[in-house]
C-alpha cells in the first residue's frame, strides 16, 4: 500500500493558485524530491503535508486515513511526522541533547531510554561529543546535523525536508547531500525533500517531481528526467539542453542548419513545428568527418569556454543560424573560427512539449 | 472510503475545537481593548457633543471651548510653544548626534551617558531645577550674574514664553538624538566614499550625502519634539501659569478645575488630538520614504570621521547641552535637598538631612504616593506587556482574520496626549455605573493604554525575530502550540519582554499628564505629589522628593542595561 497519497491537491491565496491538481503517491521508505524554481509551490506542498495549511481542494492521505482536507486537517502535532527547515529552528535555548531529545519527551519516554536514543543518533550524525554545547556555539554544518538528529530519533512515518542545505556553503552542501541519502538508506522513513538544486534532487532521490508555476511537469527517477525530459521547462530546467525546432518536410525533418530522416527521429510523424532536446553531452566534435552512425554536421565554432572538467563549445552549423552548444573532453582543443564536424545521434533528440 | 470518511469527519471535528478556543480569545482581546482604547476615545468625541446635565447633543461645548480669545490664544500659545522647542531641541541635539555617531569626538560614551540623564529627567524636575536656576532675582544664575557684574538685577527670568521654550527644549532634545544617531549610525562609510572619491571634501559630503541620508530621521524626531512640547502638562503649569499666560494643556486643566466642566474640555481637546494625528503621519510618512531611512543595514563598515582639534570643539558643545541639561540642574537641585532653605546657598550651617527625613517618613502622603507610583506602575507595565505580547503574537502569526486591527489599537494611544487621554478615561468610567474616579484602577488602565504602543512594538518585533520554524519545529514533532510557547517562545523572548516592561515601567513612575486629571485622594502619585509641592513652593522637599524618584531608577536601568546593553533606553524608545 502507498504511504502517503496526494490527491488533486490545490492550494490558492486569494485568486493565485499556488499549487494546482497535485497528485503524487509515495511507496513507503520512498525518497521523493519536489524540485523546482523558487515560487513553483513545492514548499507549500510541503507544508499541506506537514498539517500547517489546509489544502484549498484535494485530499491527502497517510497509510490509508484521510489527514488533510479542505474541511479539516489533522494538526501538525497529531500526525507522526517530522521536519527539517530552512532554518533549521533548532532552538537556540536549549543544548543539543535537548533539542534532540525533545520529540521524545513529548512522546513521554523515560529518562534513561531517551538518553539512549539521544546517544545513539548523535553517533549516528557524529555530534555525540557536542551533546551540552548550545546552537549558537556550533557551525552551520552541525547544526544541520543536530536538526537531522532532532527528525529522526522520533522515528517519524514520514520525514520532511524543506530546502535544508541552502543556507550551507558550496562544499558542505555536497557532503551533507550523501550524509541525507546515507541517513535515508539507514532509517528506510519515507522522505519528502524540497529543493531548487537539481544535483541535491539528483543525488538524494529515488523519484523526483519537477514542478513549475503549481503544476507537476514530471514525476521520474533522477536518469530518466535528464534522458528523457517530457517537456521544454523540464529539459532546460535539469542540466543544460539545446532546444532544436524542426519542420516535417517531406520524409525528412528539417532543422537549422541540417536535417533528420523522419524515421531515425522520436515523435517526427505529426506535423508543424516540433521541439527536440538535445544534450550538450551526446554531440561528438572532431576535425575531420565521422564515420559513425549519426548524422554527421559541418559547423563552424563560434564561442567557446574551458571549465576544467570539459569544453563548452558553441558550434554553428554551416547554413544553419543559431549555434549548437556541444560539450567535450578538456583534451579536445579547437580555435574559435575552426571548421569541424559534429556527429548527433538522432536517438540522442528528445521531443519535448 | 469509509476510513476516508472517518478522517473526514475526525478532520472537521478538530477543527471545530481550534475555532471555540480562537472565538474565546478574540472576544477577551476585543473586550480588553474596547476597555483601554475605543471606549475612551469613543466617550471623548461624544462627551464633547453633549449638555453638562441632561447629556442631549450639543454645540455648546464647542462654542464655549473656544469663545473667547484668551482660549484661542492658548490654542497658538501651544503651537509656538511646540514650534520653538522643537527647534531648539534640534539645535541642541544635532550637532550632538553626530558627533558621537560619525566622529572622533572625544568622551562620545560620556556624552550618550549624559545624554541618558537628561533623558530620565522628567520634565517637572528639570522645570523645577531650572526655576531654582533662573528664577528672577533668586535664581542661582541670576545671582551670579549680580555677584559678577555688580549689577541690581539679574537677565534671566524662567517664567516667560521663552524660559519655558528652553526648558522643554532641554528636557526633549532626547528624542532627536535618538533619531538622529540611529540614521546615522546606519549610513556607511562607503557612501562618503563614494562622495569623497568624486571630489567631495569633508564639509560638502556631510552637506550632500550624509545629512540629507539622516534628514527624514531628524524631521521624525523634531515631529516628535512638537508633538512632546504641545502636550507636555507639568512644566507649563509650573511655569506659564506664573508668567501668565495659557496653552492648550494648561487650559484643560482649568476646564477641568472646580467645577469640572469635562464636556467643555473634551471639546478643546480636539484640536491638540487632530494636531497630533496629522504630525504623526507627516512623520511616518517622512520616515517610511524608500532609500531613504531603510538605508543598507549592514554593509560596509563605518569609520569615524577624524575632526583634528575641532574634536575639542564638539567635545566643548556637547559639554555645554549637558552642563545646561544636567550638570547645573541636578547640581542645584542637590543643594536644594540639603539645604534648610535653599536661597541660603552653600554653607555648612544650612546643611540638613530633614528634607529627606520629612517625605519619606513625615509628611502624610509623600512617602505613599512614591509606593502608589511604582506599584501603579508595575501593573500597567505587566498588563501592557501581557496583552501587547499577546496581540502581537495573533498578529504576526494571522491566527485571527483582521488582524492588523488589533495591532492599529494597540498603536493608536500614542498618538493621544497624556492629557486628551485622561479626559477620555474621565468621561468613561468616572459617572456611574462604573464611577472608578479616584481610585488605584482607573489610573492602571490609563497608564497600561499609554504605554500600549511602546508594549506592542516591542513585542513584535522580538516576535518577528523570531523565526515561525522554531515553533513549527515544535509542532511537527507533537508538541501543541502551548508548549510551544512555553518551551520555545517566551525562554526566548524573555530578556525582550524584560526590556519592554522597564521601558513602560520607569516612564510610567514618573508620567504626570494623564494623572493630575485622575487621581483621588487616597492615589496621589509622586509625580502629582512634586507638582503639589511646587505649588506650594516647598523646594527642599520637592527636590528630596525628586531625587529620591530618580535614585529609585537608577537600579531598574542597571538590570536594563545588563539584560539588553547599554544603549536599551535610547534605542528602544524610538518606535
Amino acid at each position: 500500500m502507498s504511504k502517503l497519497v496526494l490527491k488533486n491537491v490545490s492550494r490558492r491565496y486569494g485568486t493565485f493558485e499556488a499549487v494546482a491538481d497535485f497528485s503524487l503517491e509515495l511507496q513507503k521508505g520512498e525518497f521523493v524530491s519536489l524540485l523546482g524554481p523558487s515560487g513553483c509551490g513545492k514548499t507549500t506542498t510541503l507544508r499541506m503535508i506537514a498539517g500547517f495549511a489546509p489544502p484549498s481542494t484535494g485530499t491527502i492521505e497517510m497509510d490509508g486515513q484521510q489527514i488533510s482536507a479542505p474541511s479539516g486537517v489533522v494538526p501538525p502535532e497529531r500526525r507522526r511526522m517530522s521536519m527539517i527547515f530552512q532554518s533549521y529552528a533548532i532552538w537556540p535555548n536549549m543544548t543539543v541533547g535537548e533539542n534532540v531529545g525533545f520529540g521524545l519527551q513529548v512522546r513521554k519516554m523515560s529518562r534513561a531510554e531517551i538518553d539512549r536514543r539521544v546517544d545513539a543518533i548523535l553517533d549516528v550524525v557524529q555530534m555525540r561529543n557536542l551533546k551540552g554545547r548550545y546552537p549558537s556555539e556550533l557551525s552551520g554544518g552541525q547544526q544541520q546535523r543536530v536538526a537531522l538528529a532532532r527528525a529522526i530519533v522520533v522515528e517519524p512515518e514520514v520525514l520532511l525536508l524543506d530546502e535544508p542545505l541552502s543556507n550551507l556553503d558550496a562544499n558542505l552542501r555536497e557532503e551533507m547531500r550523501f550524509e541525507i541519502r546515507r541517513l535515508h538508506d539507514e532509517f528506510k522513513i519515507t522522505t519528502v525533500y524540497v529543493t531548487h538544486d537539481q544535483s541535491e534532487a539528483m543525488v538524494t532521490s529515488d523519484r523526483i517531481v519537477v514542478m513549475n508555476k503549481g503544476r507537476i511537469e514530471q514525476v521520474d527517477a533522477p536518469h530518466v528526467l535528464y534522458g528523457r525530459p517530457r517537456s521544454r521547462f523540464v529539459a532546460g530546467f535539469i542540466g543544460r539542453t539545446n532546444f532544436l525546432e524542426g519542420m516535417r518536410n517531406g520524409g525528412d525533418v528539417r532543422f537549422d542548419g541540417f536535417t533528420a530522416p523522419s524515421g531515425a527521429v522520436e515523435g517526427a510523424n505529426g506535423t508543424g513545428e516540433l521541439l527536440y532536446s538535445l544534450r550538450p553531452q551526446a554531440v561528438g566534435l572532431s576535425g575531420q568527418k565521422p564515420t559513425g552512425p549519426g548524422l554527421a554536421v559541418e559547423a563552424e565554432i563560434t564561442d567557446r569556454a574551458y571549465l576544467g572538467e570539459y569544453w563548452d563549445y558553441q558550434a554553428r552549423p554551416l547554413g544553419g543560424a543559431k549555434p549548437i552548444r556541444v560539450s567535450t573532453a578538456p583534451t579536445s582543443v579547437f580555435e574559435v573560427g575552426s571548421h569541424v564536424w559534429l556527429e548527433i545521434d538522432p536517438a540522442a533528440m528528445v521531443r519535448v512539449e | 472510503m469509509a476510513a476516508s470518511s472517518a478522517g473526514a469527519s475526525r478532520g472537521s471535528i478538530l477543527r471545530t475545537g481550534r475555532w471555540d478556543a480562537t472565538w474565546l480569545l478574540w472576544i477577551a482581546i476585543i473586550a480588553i481593548l474596547l476597555i483601554l482604547v475605543v471606549s475612551p476615545f469613543v466617550y471623548l468625541v461624544l462627551t464633547s457633543f453633549q449638555a453638562e446635565k441632561t447629556g442631549d447633543f450639543t454645540l455648546s461645548n464647542y462654542a464655549t471651548a473656544y469663545g473667547r480669545a484668551r482660549y484661542i490664544d492658548a490654542l497658538f500659545n501651544s503651537l509656538q510653544l511646540g514650534a520653538g522647542a522643537a527647534i531648539l531641541a534640534g539645535v541642541f541635539a544635532i550637532p550632538l548626534a553626530w558627533g558621537v555617531a560619525r566622529t572622533d569626538m572625544p568622551g562620545r560614551g560620556f556624552t550618550r551617558m549624559l545624554v541618558l540623564a537628561t533623558f530620565i529627567t522628567p520634565p517637572y524636575t528639570g522645570a523645577v531645577a531650572w526655576i531654582l536656576l533662573a528664577g528672577p532675582n533668586a535664581g542661582w544664575l541670576n545671582r551670579f550674574y549680580m555677584f559678577a557684574t555688580g549689577a541690581e538685577a539679574g537677565p534671566f527670568n524662567i517664567y516667560s514664553f521663552t524660559g519655558l521654550v528652553v526648558v522643554i527644549a532641554l528636557y526633549s532634545f532626547p528624542y532627536i538624538f535618538i533619531f538622529t544617531t540611529a540614521a546615522l549610525e546606519l549610513v556607511s562609510s562607503e557612501m562618503e566614499d563614494a562622495a569623497n572619491i568624486l571630489g567631495a571634501g569633508t564639509w560638502r559630503t556631510m552637506r550632500r550625502v550624509t545629512l540629507p541620508l539622516a534628514l527624514p530621521a531628524i524631521l521624525g524626531g523634531l515631529i516628535i519634539c512638537f508633538l512632546e512640547a504641545i502636550a507636555l502638562f507639568a512644566s507649563p503649569a509650573m511655569i506659564a501659569i506664573p508668567a501668565r499666560f495659557n496653552v492648550v494643556t494648561t487650559q484643560l486643566f482649568q476646564f477641568f478645575g472646580n467645577p469640572v466642566r469635562v464636556e467643555v474640555a473634551a471639546a478643546y481637546a480636539m484640536p491638540l488630538l487632530g494636531v497630533t494625528v496629522l504630525l504623526i503621519l507627516v512623520q511616518r510618512l517622512i520616515t517610511s520614504r524608500k532609500g531613504f531611512a531603510t538605508l543598507t543595514g549592514k554593509g560596509g563598515e563605518r569609520r569615524p570621521i577624524r575632526l583634528g582639534p575641532w574634536r575639542w570643539v564638539v567635545f566643548g558643545y556637547a559639554m555645554l547641552v549637558a552642563t545646561l541639561s544636567v550638570f547645573l540642574p541636578y547640581v542645584f537641585l542637590v543643594q536644594s535637598s540639603l539645604a534648610k532653605a535653599w536661597g541660603r546657598g552653600f554653607s555648612f550651617d544650612n546643611l540638613t538631612l530633614r528634607n529627606f527625613n520629612f517625605v519619606l517618613f513625615e509628611h502624610a502622603t509623600a512617602a505613599q504616593s512614591v509606593i502608589n507610583s511604582f506599584l501603579y506602575a508595575a501593573a500597567a507595565a505587566t498588563a501592557a506587556v501581557l496583552i501587547t505580547l499577546g496581540i502581537a503574537y495573533i498578529v504576526t502569526r494571522r491566527l485571527v482574520p483582521f488582524a492588523e486591527v488589533l495591532g492599529f489599537l494597540c498603536v493608536a494611544p500614542f498618538v493621544i496626549p497624556g492629557v486628551v487621554l485622561a479626559i477620555g478615561f474621565y468621561a468613561a468610567y468616572a459617572p456611574p455605573p462604573l464611577s472608578l474616579y479616584g481610585t488605584a484602577l482607573i489610573l492602571i488602565l490609563a497608564f497600561t493604554t499609554r504605554f500600549l504602543p511602546i508594549g506592542y512594538v516591542n513585542a513584535s518585533a522580538a516576535l518577528r525575530s523570531l523565526n515561525p520554524e522554531m515553533e513549527e519545529a515544535v509542532r511537527v514533532l507533537g508538541g501543541s502550540r502551548v508548549m510551544a510557547l512555553r518551551r520555545v517562545v517566551a525562554p526566548l523572548l524573555k530578556r525582550s519582554l524584560l526590556g519592554a516592561w522597564l521601558l513602560i515601567f520607569i516612564p510610567a513612575t514618573r508620567e504626570l499628564s494623564s494623572a493630575i486629571f485622575l487621581y483621588g485622594p487616597n492615589t496621589k502619585v509622586a509625580s502629582v505629589m512634586i507638582f503639589d509641592m511646587s505649588e506650594e513652593g516647598n523646594f527642599e522637599y520637592l527636590s528630596a522628593l525628586a531625587l529620591i524618584l530618580q535614585l529609585l531608577t537608577l537600579p531598574l536601568l542597571w538590570i536594563g542595561q545588563r539584560a539588553l546593553g547599554r544603549d536599551f533606553m535610547l534605542r528602544r524608545t524610538s518606535t
